[in-house]
This record gives C-alpha cells, sequence and structure tokens, in this order.
C-alpha cells in the first residue's frame, strides 16, 4: 500500500470537475485508490462520495493506493494533486 | 417581490411558467426473488439509457459552458454508491426500481442541500437531475416537457435542472426567475455565461405569477415586478440602456490586452479588500491585485486577529489569485481608521500621529503575526509586501529587518514561504516622495498613494467639507511631486504604481502615462473606461500631454486641457 499527504492546490477545493477527473483517472487502474480526510476515506470510484466530502482549497488531503498496479496509480494522482488540479 | 441578484441585466417580458411533475411513490412490495431481479436489471438499463442521453446531449453542446457539469453527471450516473443504495432498497425492502430510486437521490438531495455550503448546496441539483432522468427513462409516466419560447420570454420555474439550461431553447429566452437556487445555481452560471439577467431564491411568491403576465425583472438588485407601472418600465428602460452599454464595452475590452496604439504595455491592476473581490477583478480585466487593504480583516471584531487566522485570509486570496500577482498592504490603521479593542488615545491630528507603518514599528508582536501570515501565505500564490506612511529610510530598514526576522522564525518552524518576496512601500508622505531616489535603493517597488499625498502636500483635510475645493490631485506642486517619484523608479529600475482614485481618473491616465507610469491600480469596476482609454491613445501623445501639462500654472487650466484632449 502507498500513502502520500497532498494540500489542496485549487482555491474551490475538490469541486465537481476535479472530482469527475479523479474519477476517471481512478477507473484507469485496478488498484483500489482512497482520499482520507479526517475520520473519513471515501474511494475514488464514486463521485458523490468524493463531493460530500467537502475538501475545501488548502485543506490536507491522504491518499491510499493498494492493489497490483500501485505504483502507476500513485504516481498519476501524484501529479494530478502537484500539477493538474490547480489548472482544472 | 424580491430574490437574489445572480446574473445582472434588466428585461421585460412576458412569463412563461415551466411546471414539472414530481416522480410519485407508488408502495408496491416486491413478492418474489425473480421480480427483485426484473427491477434490478431495469435499473440498470434505465441508468444506461440516461448515460446515453447525456453524453448525447454532451456531443451537441453548442458552448463549453455547463459541459463540464454535464460530464459530471455522467459520473453521478455510474457511481457505484447510488447502484448499492437503490440495489439495497429493492433488496433488502423490497421496493421496486421507482420507488427505491426517489428514496435514494431524496435522502443525497437533502445530505447536499443540508451541507451549510452553497456550492455543494447547488450540487443537489445534479443529484435530483440525474435522478430525474433515471425515473424518465425507468417509468414512461413520467415526463418533463419544455416548449419552444415566443419572443421576449422570461422563464418562471421552481428550479432549472443542469440539463434543462443546456437543452432549452433559449434564443428567445431573456431573463430567468426562479424560486430555488442561489449564485452558484445551474441556472445562475449559464445565465451568466450567456449574459441573460437572472434572479434566484424568489420563494412561494412567484406562485402568483401566471403564463404571459408582464415581468420587469432586474438580475443586479434581485429585483421582480409583475405588471410594472409605465413609469418602472421607463425608468429601467434608461437602466437597461446604460447596462447595456457598458456590458458591451467591458465585453469588447475584457480579452484584449492593454497596450497603447503605439505599443506600449501597461498593466492594470485592482484595489480590493478581501478574497470575494477576486471574481470581480477578473471579470472586469484586472492582471492581479495592487492593493490588497488588510483593514476589513482588523475591523468589526472585539480582538486583533491570530496569525493562523490571518495566514487563512491571505492564503484564500493567494489561490484565488489564478497565479496573478497580488500585493498585500500591512496594517494601516490609526487616522481614520480606528479599532474597539485597540485603545488608540484621541489625537489632535491624528492623521499626523500614530498610525500605519509607526503603530507597526512600535508594536512588534502585532507587525509579526501579520508578516508571518503573509510569508506563509506566499507558498501559495505570488504575493508582495507594501508599507504604508513611509516617511524616512529608517522606518524602511526596521521594517525590512521585520520581515527578514518573520521569515528566520517561519525558518525555524519549517514552514514554507516565498524567499524572494518582494517588498515594496507605498509613497504617500513628501518626504517619501522627495527622497524617492534614495528610498529606491531599499525596496523593489513603490506604490503612489494619491490620496494622503494630495492632502499632505496641500495641507488639506479631505474630510473638512469647507476647504475641499482646494483638495486637487491636478495642483501643479502635487503633479510634480508624483512626476519626479515615478522618474526616479524608473531611474533605479523597479516598478512603479498608483493605487490611489487618480489612478481610475481617465482623465489622468494619458498623463501618466506620459510621466512614465505603466502599472494602475483602482478598483476593478473602473478598469474597463480606464483601458478603453488606454487602448485608444498613444504613449507618444501622453508624452506631448505630459509636457504640456507641466508648463501649465493652475489645476483649472489644467482640467480644461485634460478634459479638451481625451474627447
Amino acid at each position: 500500500m502507498i500513502s502520500k499527504d497532498y494540500v489542496i492546490m485549487a482555491p474551490e477545493g475538490i469541486h465537481a470537475r476535479p472530482a469527475t477527473a479523479l474519477v476517471r483517472l481512478s477507473k484507469q487502474f485496478q488498484s483500489a485508490i482512497y482520499l482520507k480526510r479526517g475520520d473519513t476515506t471515501v474511494r475514488l470510484n464514486s463521485l458523490l462520495n468524493i463531493l460530500a466530502m467537502n475538501a475545501k482549497g488548502g485543506e490536507t488531503l491522504s491518499v491510499l493506493v493498494e492493489g497490483p498496479d500501485e505504483d502507476s496509480a500513485a504516481s498519476a494522482v501524484d501529479l494530478f494533486f502537484t500539477e493538474q488540479l490547480k489548472d482544472l | 417581490m424580491n430574490g437574489i441578484g445572480v446574473s445582472p441585466g434588466i428585461s421585460i417580458g412576458k412569463a412563461c411558467i415551466i411546471q414539472k411533475n414530481k416522480g410519485a411513490l407508488t408502495g408496491i412490495l416486491l413478492e418474489n426473488e425473480d421480480s427483485i431481479e426484473q427491477e434490478m436489471e431495469k435499473y440498470k438499463h434505465a441508468v444506461g439509457i440516461s448515460i446515453e442521453e447525456v453524453k448525447a446531449i454532451i456531443s451537441q453542446a453548442e458552448s463549453m459552458e455547463g459541459v463540464e457539469i454535464l460530464e459530471a453527471q455522467v459520473e453521478m450516473l455510474s457511481d457505484p454508491q447510488i447502484e448499492s443504495d437503490v440495489f439495497t432498497k429493492i433488496r433488502v425492502d423490497k421496493k421496486n426500481a421507482n420507488d427505491a430510486l426517489i428514496e435514494v437521490v431524496h435522502t443525497l438531495v437533502q445530505l447536499f442541500l443540508n451541507m451549510n455550503d452553497e456550492y455543494l448546496s447547488a450540487r443537489a441539483a445534479d443529484v435530483q437531475d440525474i435522478g430525474n432522468r433515471i425515473l424518465n427513462n425507468l417509468n414512461t409516466s413520467y415526463k418533463a416537457t419544455l416548449q419552444p419560447f415566443e419572443a421576449n420570454t422570461i422563464i418562471i420555474a421552481e428550479d432549472l435542472t443542469p440539463s434543462d439550461t443546456i437543452t432549452l431553447d433559449i434564443k428567445n429566452v431573456i431573463g430567468f426567475v426562479t424560486q430555488a437556487g442561489g449564485k452558484t445555481s445551474h441556472a445562475a452560471i449559464i445565465a451568466k455565461s450567456r449574459g441573460i439577467p437572472a434572479v434566484a431564491g424568489c420563494g412561494i411568491a412567484l406562485n402568483d405569477i401566471k403564463d404571459n403576465d408582464v415581468i420587469l425583472m432586474d438580475g443586479q438588485t434581485g429585483l421582480v415586478l409583475l405588471h410594472p407601472s409605465q413609469h418602472s418600465i421607463d425608468e429601467y428602460g434608461k437602466k437597461r440602456a446604460a447596462f447595456i452599454e457598458k456590458a458591451n464595452l467591458l465585453k469588447a475590452l475584457k480579452d484584449i490586452p492593454t497596450v497603447t496604439t503605439d505599443g506600449s504595455e501597461i498593466k492594470l491592476l485592482a484595489n480590493i479588500s478581501g478574497a470575494d473581490d477576486m471574481e470581480y477583478v477578473f471579470e472586469n480585466g484586472g492582471e492581479g491585485v495592487g492593493l490588497l487593504r488588510t483593514e476589513l480583516l482588523f475591523m468589526g471584531r472585539d480582538s486583533f486577529p491570530t496569525e493562523d487566522e490571518q495566514f487563512e485570509f491571505y492564503r484564500n486570496i493567494a489561490l484565488r489569485s489564478k497565479s496573478k500577482p497580488v500585493t498585500i498592504r500591512t496594517i494601516d490603521i490609526g487616522g481614520d481608521k480606528q479599532l474597539p479593542y485597540f485603545g488608540l488615545p484621541v489625537e489632535q491630528n491624528p492623521f499626523l500621529g500614530y498610525r500605519a507603518i509607526r503603530i507597526c514599528l512600535d508594536r512588534k508582536d502585532i507587525f509579526s503575526a501579520q508578516l508571518k501570515a503573509i510569508l506563509r501565505a506566499s507558498a501559495f500564490g505570488k504575493l508582495k509586501i507594501m508599507f504604508p506612511m513611509i516617511s524616512n529610510i529608517q522606518e524602511v530598514r526596521a521594517a525590512k529587518e521585520a520581515v527578514a526576522s518573520a521569515k528566520a522564525s517561519l525558518r525555524t518552524q519549517g514552514l514554507a514561504f516565498d524567499e524572494h518576496i518582494p517588498v515594496g512601500i507605498m509613497i504617500e508622505v513628501p518626504s517619501a516622495a522627495i527622497t524617492s531616489d534614495l528610498l529606491a535603493r531599499e525596496v523593489d517597488f513603490f506604490s503612489i498613494g494619491t490620496n494622503d499625498l494630495i492632502q499632505y502636500t496641500l495641507a488639506v483635510d479631505r474630510m473638512n467639507e469647507k476647504i475641499k475645493e482646494l483638495y486637487d490631485p491636478f495642483n501643479p506642486g502635487v503633479l510634480r511631486l508624483i512626476k519626479y517619484v515615478i522618474e526616479q523608479a524608473n531611474l533605479a529600475g523597479i516598478p512603479v504604481s498608483m493605487c490611489g482614485e487618480m489612478a481610475s481618473d481617465p482623465a489622468a491616465t494619458l498623463l501618466l502615462i506620459g510621466m512614465g507610469l505603466d502599472e494602475f491600480s483602482m478598483n476593478p469596476g473602473s478598469i474597463p473606461l480606464v483601458k478603453n482609454t488606454i487602448v485608444h491613445s498613444s504613449r507618444s501623445k501622453a508624452v506631448i500631454v505630459c509636457t504640456h501639462v507641466m508648463e501649465l500654472d493652475n489645476a483649472q487650466q489644467i482640467t480644461a486641457y485634460l478634459q479638451e484632449v481625451n474627447k
């Protein structure tokens, strides 16, 4: 299992557009990807659960990746949170 | 009646009421395993058709606006959480697919509505929308029908769903009025992007409106008039013409660069007081923030905000700045701005008294909390620090030392910040203006604060009605000082901007460019007019105007001349 923390670099937080991109990203991998904020953990395959997390800009989220292709999944997630998110 | 103005503009037209039937619960309970399997299959099939429908709408959409909402809906339709909730109700509670879906969607809608977050509450409309779509495909008795509209139609609805707002034939629609919704609802977003006035959140008062009633609406103030009087129609007709003229100007100017006809680039920035103003800055074509006043953060409370509270405030602005520069002015209290919890003694001459940087250098605790908060936020955007009321070089050095020690303390705490954050000063005290050649060696930028500079230079209290005639930005003494400051900054190779009222006066724009100023910061709403002046003039003309103005000996003549050249 791989886990890493990220600060959300998008002012609006994880809104519909980034959440849609995240769900689509997770569908490309066999591994299960989870987002953890405080006591809440959600799996990245559910857009509604991601939205309901209500993660705001500047907050820190943990990402957990587990599965056969976890290395490539984790690096895709890494690229998403460090590069792509702020342009979404 | 009154609602929330969500898309500005005025419209007068005929009402058309869009009503939808809500899907109804059947109360049917499933009796055997076969029917359970059938209902689950039926549900999956309806979801499949719904996804195809939304994808078809996406492929036919004329503008990108709204498409992202539909992309999100595709993911919602295939959301495993909804499916598993629906299947549980079918399998465990023996409900049919229709009832299971209505209940699941209702719960989700309530969940989002109760989130106490404007954006997420508006997502309830998405959930309702996909729910309606699936329901529609499950059950042919449920239909949402939308008819083509006559010219000058104002749509009246409980709320509009995202797919409505995209599929509606809105060619003839001149306004939206909804019972529910707010600034971030879909109707608002779409209306704004198409430039159609909209008022949301009118509540049940809308029930009084019937089809073809004449409606007057103001999407700025949220006013909705049923059967308006001729007087109102005339009055709002004038407002409407003025609004359209300004909107056209804005639209024509928004995306073109601010360049003179002979190719000089001018930067137009905004003066703001909080993160909510950011949107307005970009809407008006601002390229960043030349002055963030921090007083709002300190006012309206009963103690100083903590470093963390301030950090939140600055970071929020940094995050919304789209990587454009934001100049933050350190606390400027004293003078006419008092804080109830910070007992400043009453002074004979508050404008010449204990204020701004003078307080900060005296009360290092207050200053250091603010500097550390700004520095920490600088990890999230292009921030700059600016000190107000500088009157001598020792103050600049002391303030820079305070920045250095704030940086050192953040380094020991291991907190991230921009090591190269630019540090500049306001030029608003005559001594600073006169010694700008010396000050330019110490700082990364200047910003000319004309409001105070004028009152200090002319010895005129700008609040005193009796002598307000004497307060004149075009006084040759003031103009000479400003010109000198700009020249010294240019000689030293540091940027210089102006953030006082004068920067927003189109009559002064050419003159200031002629003096060598290339950054202006003003109230966001003033940007289009100033930009309009710049893109229609040349720097060479500006230089001639400046040379001529500097030869005139009084403000009346200068003002008259500037009016003439700006015609």
